[in-house]
């Protein structure tokens, strides 16, 4: 009778904790999804939080190939670009597909893409993928710079939005396009700590950590480095068509250059590699930094210092400066920064009571 | 015919000149094992000092000597700051390090020296020559005169002096090195200056050619392609990669972009390169064999 008491006790206890759980899970949806868009200001969906979250998403793509599968890419942003212009294309030449089939379509484009580009990893390793992955992002920029049927033959090259749209709602606000962001990335997280925390994301993991080990036991290692090009290129795909559509507005080849593919980079490595929350932390990095230097100029009045272009300039310096300091303090990124933060507040707490 | 072999000579020329490039990361990765992503950033201060000195009327040699002063200088520092806090550390991080430090050197360089485009004239007349039916310009030969003596004395002290023989222990094996008193950031620094003066011969060639502008940092992107190619530790390699990659850039931008209605110039030599890989892993001239599952 005692026993099942404890038993008993004891399986409250538990539900009470993932109750607990689920509610915070609960409350965190709740103010992403109502309170933010009621709450924040135009300005700050459009040019911080949207931004924010789409650049995060492209982190999370990245490091699902070089984090957890341990292989390179210099070229995530000829993926984004993929998929930019196959939602353009399928939404101005099939105008009836709901815009969740587009994103679909438009990452499994993204992610052939990858496959193809991948293929080259079954031979090689380590930072010679560069070549490969470098190779896509100069190919893509010049197809979609060169072949005009891209674009729907436009003089200036770009795709502009099109009217972005859901079941009838309207996306095309910034509550909306933020809506819609939130929307795409909460599943994509979701989808990524599935496949993280799947067989498969076990294995990439065993491949990264000791390849030679993880054939003999008998991992089919090819095909899960292919599986990694194509499941991180389809998250590229849909972050792309994000960024195009639900952040910019218009873009063309070359919104998507290496400065973007770069960008992505650093998110990665300031965020922390083989982390999923850490890639917002690198993205509001790589977002706030221009805006914070931008106010810091202004606020100091520095513009004693030259015009716009030495300003320019000057943010480069200290963005680099910025970029090799965290490399240097804090190797891990800071996603282990914020990790044992909340393990000292813990402790402290703890010390307290 | 002739416009064939012409083609291919200037590809040939163009080349040489990427393999100059080529070759300040070489020296850089054989010493640190860093691919240096900032080598073209460094040819840009480089030009783009050399340029501002001459234009306030520095004769060539003092201008030379004070642009070379400021590349060891630019190489002290890299050291200090950021070689010696990264080391052991892998070469994805150091690799994201150099490109932090291409920031810093174009950005720094631009807001100091400005962002105008400027005319370099180092005394080589670009007229054409009539060889044989094929037209050379003596700029290029004298170019080419130029980085072939470079790629000679860099051979001689490499196997000849104390210098390059510890800098070559330190390739084989640093730990090893290390245990025998060679002192790893001294041959860095010394290195990274070398690198330094070798971006600075590329920077007045290819300044003189295009105009020293931002452009040049950009010079980065056809190196790796060269170094794939050749094998990243072989300063031959380095050449000869070049060699192929210009003249099969320019073959191909004359025979295969106009059937696919473009320049294709931006990217064939990746293609080129991915190609290699598949059949040579190591590179043409390289030294390790990349392990194989």
């Amino acid at each position: 009778m005692s026993v099942s008491n404890n038993v008993l006790a004891e399986a409250a206890a538990i539900s009470s904790k993932s109750n607990l759980r689920i509610l915070a899970v609960i409350a965190g949806l709740l103010v992403l999804f109502v309170a933010v868009p009621l709450g924040a200001s135009d300005y700050w969906l459009s040019s911080i939080i949207i931004p924010t979250l789409v650049m995060g998403l492209a982190g999370i793509s990245l490091n699902l190939l070089m984090g957890y599968a341990g292989l390179v890419s210099l070229g995530s942003a000829a993926f984004m670009s993929i998929g930019a212009f196959s939602a353009y294309n399928l939404i101005l030449r099939a105008p009836f597909l709901p815009l969740p089939v587009v994103l679909l379509v438009s990452g499994l484009v993204a992610a052939a893409a990858g496959v193809v580009f991948g293929l080259p990893a079954l031979r090689i390793k380590g930072f010679y993928l560069g070549a490969s992955t470098l190779g896509a992002q100069f190919f893509f920029e010049w197809v979609f710079s060169n072949f005009t049927w891209f674009s729907n033959d436009s003089q200036s090259l770009t795709i502009s939005a099109p009217r972005l749209a859901f079941l009838g709602w309207d996306l095309q606000s910034p509550a909306g396009r933020y809506l819609l962001a939130i929307s795409v990335t909460t599943a994509l997280i979701g989808l990524a700590f599935l496949i993280v925390k799947s067989r498969l994301g076990r294995e990439w993991m065993a491949i990264r950590d000791m390849d030679t080990a993880a054939s003999v036991i008998g991992i089919r290692i090819a095909r899960r480095k292919l599986q990694a090009y194509a499941i991180s290129s389809f998250f590229l795909g849909v972050t792309g068509v994000l960024w195009g559509f639900a952040y910019l507005g218009t873009s063309d080849a070359h919104t998507f250059n290496l400065d973007k593919s770069f960008q992505v980079l650093f998110i990665v490595l300031i965020g922390g590699t083989a982390t999923i929350f850490g890639n917002f932390l690198g993205a509001a990095f790589i977002v706030l930094t221009p805006i914070l230097l931008d106010r810091i100029v202004l606020a100091a009045n520095l513009s004693f210092l030259g015009d716009q272009g030495a300003l320019t300039n000057l943010q480069r310096v200290i963005f680099g400066v910025i970029i090799i300091l965290i490399l240097i303090k804090e190797p891990d990124g800071l996603a282990a920064l914020i990790r044992r933060a909340t393990t000292a507040i813990g402790k402290w707490k703890r010390g307290a009571t | 015919m002739g416009y064939f072999l012409e083609t291919l000579t200037t590809g040939l020329f163009a080349g040489l000149m990427y393999g100059l490039v080529a070759i300040g990361f070489v020296l850089i990765y054989k010493a640190s094992g860093v691919f240096n992503f900032a080598q073209g950033a460094m040819v840009f201060l480089a030009a783009l000092t050399f340029v501002t000195l001459t234009e306030r009327g520095t004769s060539f040699w003092i201008a030379f000597a004070i642009t070379c002063g400021v590349m060891i200088a630019t190489a002290v520092a890299i050291e200090a700051l950021v070689l010696r806090p990264l080391r052991n550390r892998d070469p994805l991080t150091l690799f994201m390090a150099t490109l932090g430090l291409s920031f810093v050197i174009e950005g720094a360089t631009q807001f100091f020296l400005g962002t105008d485009v400027h005319m370099l004239d180092i005394g080589i007349d670009d007229i054409a020559t009539d060889f044989g039916g094929i037209l050379i310009s003596q700029f290029d030969i004298v170019a080419s005169l130029i980085v072939i003596g470079l790629v000679v004395v860099l051979a001689i002290v490499f196997s000849k002096t104390r210098m390059g023989i510890s800098l070559r222990a330190v390739a084989d094996d640093t730990l090893a090195a290390q245990s025998i008193g060679i002192r790893l950031p001294q041959i860095w620094r010394i290195v990274w200056s070398v690198a330094g003066i070798v971006a600075l011969v590329a920077g007045l060639l290819w300044g003189a050619r295009q105009g020293v502008q931002y452009s040049l940092s950009l010079i980065t992107l056809k190196a790796l392609p060269v170094l794939i190619i050749g094998g990243f530790s072989s300063i031959p390699g380095a050449i000869v990669g070049g060699l192929i990659v210009g003249a099969a850039e320019s073959l191909a931008d004359i025979y295969i972009g106009p059937l696919v209605g473009g320049s294709v110039s931006t990217w064939f030599a990746y293609i080129l390169a991915v190609a290699f890989l598949l059949v040579r892993p190591a590179g043409l001239f390289g030294d390790r064999a990349i392990e194989r599952v």
